[in-house]
């Protein structure tokens, strides 16, 4: 039961949460109104003023536009992401339930990565990819799914570190071996982490823009890339960047409208406070 | 009581993981400062020894000022910015008002979206024209009556980097509250009640009580954001392009790097970032994996 006297008489703060609200949905509103208003009502001066009639032009355009890049990203997200999740559920496995020597001087070493500037592995990276032909989308994919080790292995260590170790050991009294006991046992109640996992990695994967820019050339540009050299080219109409970036950034907001529990959930580990 | 055969086939399973993290991460790093010490400039690599000179130099180029002027001032603005919105839409979130989940869906919704978009929306509602031509926030403030507030945003002079900011503030504040509301819900009820007892009002219960407690998740969030600002790059490369005037380090390696092939500078600004980003990250880490244990 909450105390009575703290959460009573408190409507006023409503005032300053939906003027916050307001903040937050301006660029929305503005991405949403200008990519219904038809060609001929679209005018900087108006931006604020609500279509007149509704009409996919800007959609119809940006899509023109963007829709290879689109393609490419989620060719590109969705190995990424699967891969690195796996890697990630074994290396959390082995890193809490079966500790080897050296293992707690490993992990630290392996946290780290998620937190340095990729400005300091750029380089190699990019020599590196070239040297071995994997330029391009491939490239990309193997870029996510080895800097995605870090937050990928966290997330699933703290998982499975918190169920008793009894679990495990009655497990292997009843025979079942190390991996059976990952596939039988841990796999199935991982689900949730795994749900967490897809979702951290989908969205940073979908939304890097940096690794994209270094390894990808014009055919293979995802979505982020592809965005940025529409708005920075003086040929496309503000408004068609408008309705291109809210198609860049459907898939995640999607994936946050309906899994929004499991994305806040990954972002408290990417804190290590999960 | 477990077999030997298992033991080597779970170190075998994170083996490929670790040599990967010590190629592509320690390995590249390692490669990277090689590179920083290098005269290579140009298409093909020179790895003749040039010592510290490409540090020297940064620190004596006008522009890499510029960089760490822009870096300054966008810390600052977006780590105070952040952390004041965060906590206080934080505190209102934990009065049990009807509608939470909502508002908090609501605020946290911009961290799903990408730095490009983020950049490419907030450069039109930032959008400097003026008269006739006014659009975008500037426009809504006309609307308002709120003419004191318009202003050239990115475009100001030095300062042009703290609307760069703003639009960061828009994406992360919403990150900022879910950390501290994480802190604040850990807070046993009892504390608080404790202190009403003893006559405090409801301003000192937070001033004296729920604040020192949340001291811990504001160090976190100053050293998570801290570093993320100073890794800031693609939000300002979609607001304003390759402008100097809002260059930081992230940019100038890049172009520095991939468009004029210097190399060996790149490779000394990336050094440069990485190490101002360990000093924040290290001993963060190391503090919260030693607590982690004490449990």
């Amino acid at each position: 039961m909450k105390t009575k006297s703290l959460r009573t008489g408190k409507n006023w703060l409503y005032g300053p949460l939906i003027f916050m609200s307001i903040f937050y949905l301006l660029p929305m509103y503005v991405m949403l109104v200008t990519g219904f208003k038809p060609f001929e009502e679209v005018d900087l001066k108006t931006m604020w003023a609500l279509p007149r009639h509704i009409a996919f032009d800007n959609y119809v355009e940006a899509f023109r536009h963007l829709a290879p890049s689109l393609r490419n990203s989620f060719v590109m997200v969705i190995p990424a992401t699967i891969i690195s999740s796996f890697l990630g559920s074994i290396n959390g496995y082995v890193l809490a339930k079966w500790k080897f020597k050296g293992a707690d001087v490993i992990f630290p070493l392996i946290l780290f990565g998620m937190f340095i500037p990729y400005q300091s592995i750029l380089i190699p990276l990019v020599q590196f990819m070239k040297s071995v032909n994997l330029t391009g989308i491939p490239g990309l994919i193997l870029t996510h799914v080895i800097y995605g080790i870090p937050i990928t292995t966290l997330t699933f260590r703290n998982y499975y570190a918190s169920l008793p170790q009894e679990l495990i050991e009655a497990a292997r009294i009843d025979g079942a071996s190390m991996l059976g006991v990952y596939r039988w046992i841990l796999l199935p109640i991982s689900i949730p982490s795994f749900v967490v996992v897809l979702i951290w990695q989908f969205t940073s994967a979908w939304n890097d823009f940096l690794f994209a820019v270094v390894l990808t050339g014009n055919t293979q540009w995802p979505i982020t890339v592809a965005l940025n050299n529409m708005a920075g080219s003086q040929i496309i109409a503000w408004n068609v960047q408008m309705a291109g970036s809210l198609l860049a950034a459907l898939p995640t907001l999607l994936v946050y409208l309906f899994l929004g529990q499991y994305f806040l959930r990954g972002l408290l580990a990417g804190s290590l406070k999960g | 009581m477990f077999k030997n055969k298992d033991r080597y086939l779970s170190f075998l399973l994170v083996l490929p993981s670790i040599l990967a993290v010590m190629i592509f991460i320690y390995g590249f790093i390692g490669w990277s400062i090689r590179v920083s010490l290098s005269k290579w400039k140009g298409l093909t690599p020179n790895f003749e020894w040039a010592g510290l000179k490409n540090y020297i130099d940064l620190f004596s180029d006008p522009r890499f000022m510029v960089d760490i002027r822009n870096t300054v001032i966008f810390t600052v603005v977006f780590v105070v910015g952040c952390i004041v919105v965060g906590f206080l839409l934080a505190v209102m979130l934990d009065q049990g008002l009807k509608g939470e989940a909502f508002f908090r869906t609501l605020f946290l919704f911009p961290m799903a979206i990408s730095f490009i978009v983020t950049g490419v929306v907030w450069r039109w509602l930032m959008n400097p024209a003026t008269g006739s031509r006014m659009s975008g926030l500037n426009l809504l403030f006309s609307y308002l009556n709120l003419d004191f507030l318009i202003n050239n945003w990115h475009t100001t002079p030095t300062w042009g980097i703290a609307a760069v900011a703003l639009a960061a503030i828009w994406q992360m504040s919403g990150y900022t509250m879910a950390l501290y509301l994480a802190g604040l819900r850990s807070i046993p009820l009892e504390l608080r009640e404790a202190a009403q007892i003893d006559g405090a009002s409801e301003l000192q219960i937070y001033r004296y009580v729920i604040l020192p407690i949340l001291t811990p998740v504001t160090l976190s969030v100053l050293i998570i954001l801290g570093h993320i600002s100073l890794k800031v790059f693609d939000l300002i490369i979609a607001m304003a392009g390759k402008q100097l005037a809002l260059d930081v380090p992230a940019i100038y390696m890049w172009q520095t790097t991939f468009d004029g092939l210097f190399y060996a500078r790149g490779a000394a600004i990336a050094t440069l970032l990485l190490i101002s980003v360990a000093v924040l990250i290290v001993p963060y880490m190391w503090f919260t994996l030693r607590s982690e244990k004490q449990l």
